[in-house]
């Protein structure tokens, strides 16, 4: 029953990186960029949790929502759109730049606070870390709590990119921005609405991750974004499904051999403290087997080598 | 010419880095007229239909959609204000449906008026846009992807069409199917820039066709000279 657990867990934790590779494949899709300041926007609607930790659940979650999307459109407004034209690894730098300067201004503001310890306490929604029984099964509620966002929050994606007009101008800039202009999309249009959606989905992973960890710091969203953005390249940053499942993949995986492993152990690949290694060895072999992607549905040719 | 010209190219010059593509280029469409615009492989033709729909920086000169210059305003704005552009290679979205394809074509609209009415007009002008609105764009053969390429371009409900290579690439009939549209699309009030290579049915068919060589204008060439083969070749050889 211990593996069942197991694994309803590292769907759950999928289903939360799925989500965080659905808003990197989003604005890449658009972008042609990779956001690597994502993970920020992870951490400052965690912060907004723990800000308005005193409000009411629902209150602190659409305060994390908020944050989060003007997070997000700002940093399209101010990065990303005066660099638009730029080249594509300028881009890359400058979402560098933002990481690390969103990081170091959440670490600095304690200073001002005064406060002793790095990290806020999130109170938000903690009643769901109790474990449901069901016969001799427990699981916790965050654990069905993300896996029901997750698949509700997809579905919502594909309703929007499949049955909206704006979707539909989102998934033309994504295959081909250049055309979709000549037809009268308006690029500003279209990638603002992306890098809102993108936004949603930070703060949606933020609050199933805040209830999990139960605090914020500095940090939070980073390790996940950057576990996020190995899967979402092993399987297949080009296409929106292949990313997700990439995602998924990781997440899934890293909960898993991180249970499944003992904690401690002589011999290596033993225990879960090689949990990186394992994951990092299996994207390796991954990408030299299918350099497009995993999941990517590209034969010979989709991807061009020297 | 009394009326305004329905897009007028006014000196206009282009250039990629220090390379000059276009110079001095003057040009003027009216309203209602198929213009032609031929030349050998890079004489500037592309550029020229890129540099009207702001895909490509003019560098001097100025552009004007019915007498309102529209330089300087973005790709989506152009396509906004009247134009649209068959791009080379036609461009569909191959993942798309043809209705969604169709659909985008429309995005550029300021209402609601008079889409069905186009919509109407264009899948008679193009049964195939019909008979197939459910399939992905990416498998129809050459010839309908083109035509789905005008139809996208026509439901826009522009007042000038551009065409860039229409004909490249297909088969004999379908280079009859996308000609005869054109005469059409010229009842319907639309005005059209076409560019070509097949010089001789351009000639034939355009009230008036420029040519092109090196980025600068070489003669203009009227149906009459359509047989006159030799003043063709001779035009292409200018440079």
């Amino acid at each position: 029953m211990i593996h069942v657990q197991n694994i309803i867990d590292a769907i759950g934790l999928g289903a939360v990186f799925a989500l965080i590779a659905v808003g990197i494949g989003l604005v890449f899709g658009v972008l042609r960029l990779i956001n690597f300041a994502y993970g920020q926007l992870i951490m400052l609607a965690a912060y907004a949790l723990a800000f308005t930790d005193s409000w009411p659940d629902a209150a602190s979650v659409l305060a994390a929502v908020l944050v989060a999307v003007a997070a997000s459109l700002v940093m399209e407004r101010i990065a990303f759109r005066p660099l638009r034209t730029a080249d594509p690894s300028t881009m890359l730098v400058a979402t560098f730049a933002l990481a690390y300067l969103l990081e170091n201004a959440a670490l600095v503001q304690y200073t001002y606070r005064q406060h002793g310890i790095i990290g806020d306490p999130i109170g938000t929604l903690a009643q769901l870390n109790q474990a449901v029984t069901i016969g001799s099964l427990h699981v916790r509620w965050v654990s069905i709590l993300a896996i029901g966002t997750g698949a509700v929050s997809l579905a919502a994606l594909a309703l929007l990119l499949n049955r909206t007009s704006i979707g539909l101008q989102m998934r033309a800039a994504s295959m081909d921005f250049r055309t979709a202009r000549l037809l009268g999309v308006r690029a500003d249009t279209v990638i603002m609405a992306s890098v809102a959606v993108a936004g949603v989905l930070a703060a949606v992973a933020a609050v199933v991750l805040s209830i999990g960890s139960a605090s914020v710091t500095p940090t939070t969203g980073l390790y996940e974004t950057l576990f996020v953005l190995v899967g979402v390249v092993a399987g297949g940053i080009d296409r929106l499904l292949s990313a997700t499942l990439g995602g998924f993949a990781i997440g899934f995986a890293i909960s898993i051999v991180g249970a499944e492993l003992p904690s401690s152990g002589e011999t290596p690949f033993t225990s879960n403290l090689y949990m990186p290694s394992v994951i990092y060895l299996a994207v390796i072999v991954a990408l030299l087997l299918r350099p497009a992607g995993l999941f990517a549905r590209g034969g010979p040719g989709s991807v061009e080598r020297v | 010419m009394s009326t305004v010209p329905a897009l007028e190219l006014d000196d206009v010059s282009i250039s990629y880095g220090s390379v000059p593509a276009v110079r001095n280029l003057s040009l003027a469409v009216g309203k209602g007229e198929i213009v032609g615009l031929i030349g050998p492989n890079g004489a500037g033709k592309s550029t020229t239909l890129h540099t009207i729909t702001a895909l490509a920086r003019l560098r001097s000169g100025d552009i004007r959609l019915h007498g309102s210059s529209i330089v300087g305003k973005k790709p989506e704005a152009i396509a906004r204000a009247g134009i649209a552009l068959v791009p080379e290679g036609r461009r569909i979205f191959a993942e798309l449906t043809v209705e969604d394809n169709l659909r985008l074509g429309v995005i550029g609209r300021d209402g609601r008026a008079g889409v069905e009415e186009d919509r109407r007009w264009v899948e008679e002008l193009f049964p195939v846009v019909k008979e197939f609105a459910t399939r992905h764009a990416g498998v129809l053969s050459g010839g309908q992807q083109q035509q789905l390429a005008i139809a996208r371009a026509l439901v826009a409900g522009p007042s000038v069409l551009l065409l860039d290579e229409p004909s490249l690439g297909l088969a004999p009939t379908i280079v009859d199917v996308v000609f005869d549209a054109l005469l059409k699309i010229r009842e319907r009030g639309v005005t059209v820039l076409l560019v070509e290579q097949r010089a001789q049915r351009t000639v034939a068919l355009a009230d008036r066709t420029y040519v092109l060589t090196n980025g600068e204008l070489r003669m203009t060439l009227t149906p009459a000279d359509a047989d006159d083969t030799e003043r063709i070749i001779a035009a292409y050889l200018a440079s």
